[in-house]
């Protein structure tokens, strides 16, 4: 700290940076905190592909193997909240730290103490998280989704999943305000708001879902503690309460939730995408409102995630209706793509790779959600493990190789060294292939009628099983390799120059690589042809 | 002019989350409400008898009304119809009885909750007398028949020809504590 305070009296125009561990603790920075927010989902990201392993080893063969049912369920449930909490949001959350600033010509954040505080709250959350591993009962095994009456069951760590998912809840809700100020107030002069670059629009848009939605669930949550300490009956069906209640208010934020993962992911490939096919993103207006669409449709699908409830047939009519309409803006998102890439000069680098793959694949992710969405056939896929091949195909080829796509495009300019592109290609095509062999062959086993969430299975879902593992196996494996890529990278390698790629636009690549630690001191002036590609 | 900017947005967007997190317990009375017009989670309809009775019976139509009981969790109580299954006709008053007993050595309180199967029939199944109005309490090994007095709605939608009333008996709230205090005790005292 106090060297960050004798730099600000010196008034160095250079890049003096505080140095040591103050530089990381008290950072106000937005690159550092983005660097930060990174290396965090990385390192969770690990942690919750090595829980993944242990459900796919124990899932290898029929019969109980490695681990006990208590021990397998709380996996299903940590991995479930690493990934999402851990993992996809604050990757979401470092990239826009990142770029905003740089995207909009700002030199930082608008709130750089709030960023750092929401931050440095992600430890202790999954410090409380994780530590319920090593207690008495064992972790939450109730399923990420925490339903009552079975989560209210939990022994010691169920105050602390609580607290967590409340810590996480404010770090996310903070980080949202900071980057809606920052579009709202820090604007370059003439970067008006249909100049912002997508990655900037789907971030807004991001931000505001998750200050609509995660106080919700932190409302949800808040009930369950009264309900198991302080005597009230929200969910408890004695006391006049109602566990299905608790489904309603968790699915209220749990469908937006979904958006928040995956708008970012659209934002990063919208902006990829032009680069290689070097041309204009077709329909830019379009992706926004459609971008808008979705996000305003999904606080209306909530009751999809729960046909089998019991509800009247006009409720389930009602929401099968509007989980289809979300297909329009999505499907203009997916053809907008298609028309950018349509007689473009494409070149085939690792990023564009895996913005090819993601278009592919989160439209097979999507079409099984369709199916989903369906009622009648809802009530037989419902809680099988074709849920779990839809959302990983959305949430891994979706969400997951967005942001691989996203580190290969912007790690040259964050470190000024590319990367290695061949082994860049050797982690795309690895993932990709044993990506679809993890997760394609549970489309079969769920539609066989193979639950989700249990250890053991009957043995004609053996060979699906085994096949699935080994691709699990195949593909947390393969993620080694990009922790190899990205760490030779930030080490050195050949200098890149500012604007890295051929097709790039946008004012990030008008920075030097890597930027200086205050991105644009002086405003740019914005005109339409600095703006977005 | 910039800080001004930003602290007006911080502000309104804080007070959005603020708002949103109020609404989530808003949510509790609205699906209250949801619920007690479209009569599903075991809301019943509410008529009083003589109103039922001034609408006269449907001697034409027979519907079938099954009883199913369950005791929820720890509740140490035997619980059960004496009646499984009726014909009764609309707008007929009916009665049926329910035997239920505390095999525990101490006294319980319980509190019962319906449930009417299918959930479209529920607004038309209407409870005049139910032991589930309130708590019951039982002293040690006490045995009690009780009472529900029931109209079928004459109005129920013809496709419905059986119904179920579903009962759980579970601890009421308060009763749990002591529960478990008593549990540990007990534990204490073994040691």
């Amino acid at each position: 700290m106090s060297e960050a305070v004798i730099h600000e009296e010196h008034h160095d125009d250079h890049d003096h940076k505080p140095t040591g561990i103050g530089r990381w603790l008290f950072s106000t920075n937005h690159k550092d905190i983005g660097t930060m927010y990174l290396v965090f989902a990385l390192v969770m990201f690990f942690i919750g592909g090595a829980m993944a392993l242990v459900i796919r080893a124990e899932l290898f063969q029929p019969g109980l193997q490695y681990v006990d049912p208590v021990f397998f369920n709380s996996m299903t449930t940590v991995h479930a909240l690493v990934m999402i909490f851990g993992v996809v949001m604050p990757a979401g959350v470092g990239l826009a730290n990142w770029l905003i600033p740089m995207m909009i010509g700002s030199p930082d954040m608008a709130l750089p103490r709030l960023n750092n505080m929401s931050f440095w709250i992600l430890p202790f959350a999954f410090a409380l998280l994780l530590s319920t591993m090593f207690m008495e009962g064992g972790a939450p095994n109730g399923g990420w989704t925490m339903y009552p009456p079975l989560t209210l069951q939990l022994g010691n760590a169920f105050p602390f999943l609580i607290f967590a998912v409340h810590f996480l809840g404010i770090s996310s809700i903070m980080g949202a305000i900071n980057i809606i100020a920052t579009v709202f107030n820090m604007r370059a002069p003439g970067m008006t708001f249909m100049r912002l670059p997508l990655f900037v629009w789907t971030w807004i848009i991001t931000a505001f879902l998750l200050i609509a939605s995660l106080p919700v669930l932190a409302g949800a949550v808040t009930m369950m503690l009264t309900d198991k300490f302080f005597g009230t009956s929200f969910f408890s069906a004695a006391g006049g309460g109602d566990p299905v209640m608790f489904q309603h208010v968790f699915w209220f934020f749990g469908h937006p939730e979904v958006y928040i993962l995956i708008l970012p992911a659209f934002g990063i490939v919208s902006q990829i995408i032009p680069t290689f096919a070097r041309k204009p993103l077709f329909g830019y207006e379009s992706m926004v409102y459609a971008t808008a669409s979705i996000a305003f449709l999904s606080f209306f699908v909530w009751a999809h995630h729960m046909f089998t409830v019991g509800m009247p047939l006009a409720g389930e009519l009602f929401f099968m209706y509007a989980t289809m309409s979300i297909a329009v803006p999505t499907g203009v998102k997916i053809f907008n793509w298609v028309a950018t890439m349509w007689r473009g000069s494409m070149t085939f680098e690792t990023p564009m790779l895996f913005s090819l793959a993601f278009v592919i694949l989160f439209s097979i992710g999507g079409f099984s959600g369709l199916m989903l969405g369906i009622t009648p056939a809802d009530f037989q896929y419902h809680d099988t493990y074709f849920v779990v091949a839809h959302f990983h195909y959305v949430l891994v080829t979706g969400a997951v190789f967005a942001l691989f796509a996203g580190t290969y495009y912007w790690l040259p300019k964050w470190t000024g060294h590319m990367y290695d592109e061949t082994l860049g290609k050797w982690h795309f095509w690895l993932s990709t292939i044993s990506v679809n062999v993890l997760f394609f062959p549970q489309h079969f086993l769920g539609l066989a009628g193979m639950p989700r969430r249990i250890p053991d299975y009957s043995v004609q879902f053996a060979d699906f099983n085994m096949i699935s593992s080994i691709g699990g196996f195949a593909f947390g494996f393969s993620q080694l390799l990009f922790l190899y890529v990205v760490i030779k990278c930030v080490r050195g390698g050949s200098k890149v120059s500012d604007q890295v790629w051929e097709g790039a636009h946008g004012l990030e690549w008008t920075l030097p690589s890597p930027p200086p630690f205050h991105s644009f001191t002086t405003p740019p002036q914005v005109t339409d042809a600095t703006a977005h590609s | 002019m910039k800080d001004q900017g930003i602290i007006g947005t911080t502000g309104k967007l804080t007070a959005l989350a603020f708002l949103m997190f109020g609404f989530g317990y808003l949510l509790v009375p609205i699906y209250n409400v949801f619920c007690d017009l479209t009569g599903i989670n075991g809301k019943t309809g509410t008529i009083t008898q003589e109103q039922a009775i001034s609408a006269g019976v449907d001697e034409q139509r027979l519907v079938t009304v099954e009883f199913d009981t369950n005791v929820n969790g720890d509740l140490p109580w035997y619980f059960r119809p004496k009646t499984h299954k009726l014909q009764v006709h609309p707008g007929e008053v009916s009665d049926v009885l329910f035997v239920v007993e505390n095999q525990a050595g101490r006294e319980i309180a319980g509190q019962a909750i319906p449930s009417v199967a299918p959930s479209q029939a529920s607004l038309y199944f209407n409870k005049t007398e139910c032991f589930c109005f309130t708590q019951q309490t039982l002293a040690p090994h006490e045995r009690k028949e009780m009472l529900v007095r029931f109209i079928v709605d004459k109005k129920l939608p013809e496709e419905i020809s059986t119904l179920t009333l579903s009962y759980t008996f579970f601890m009421a709230p308060g009763e749990k504590q002591t529960a478990i205090d008593d549990k540990e005790n007990k534990l204490q005292q073994e040691i």
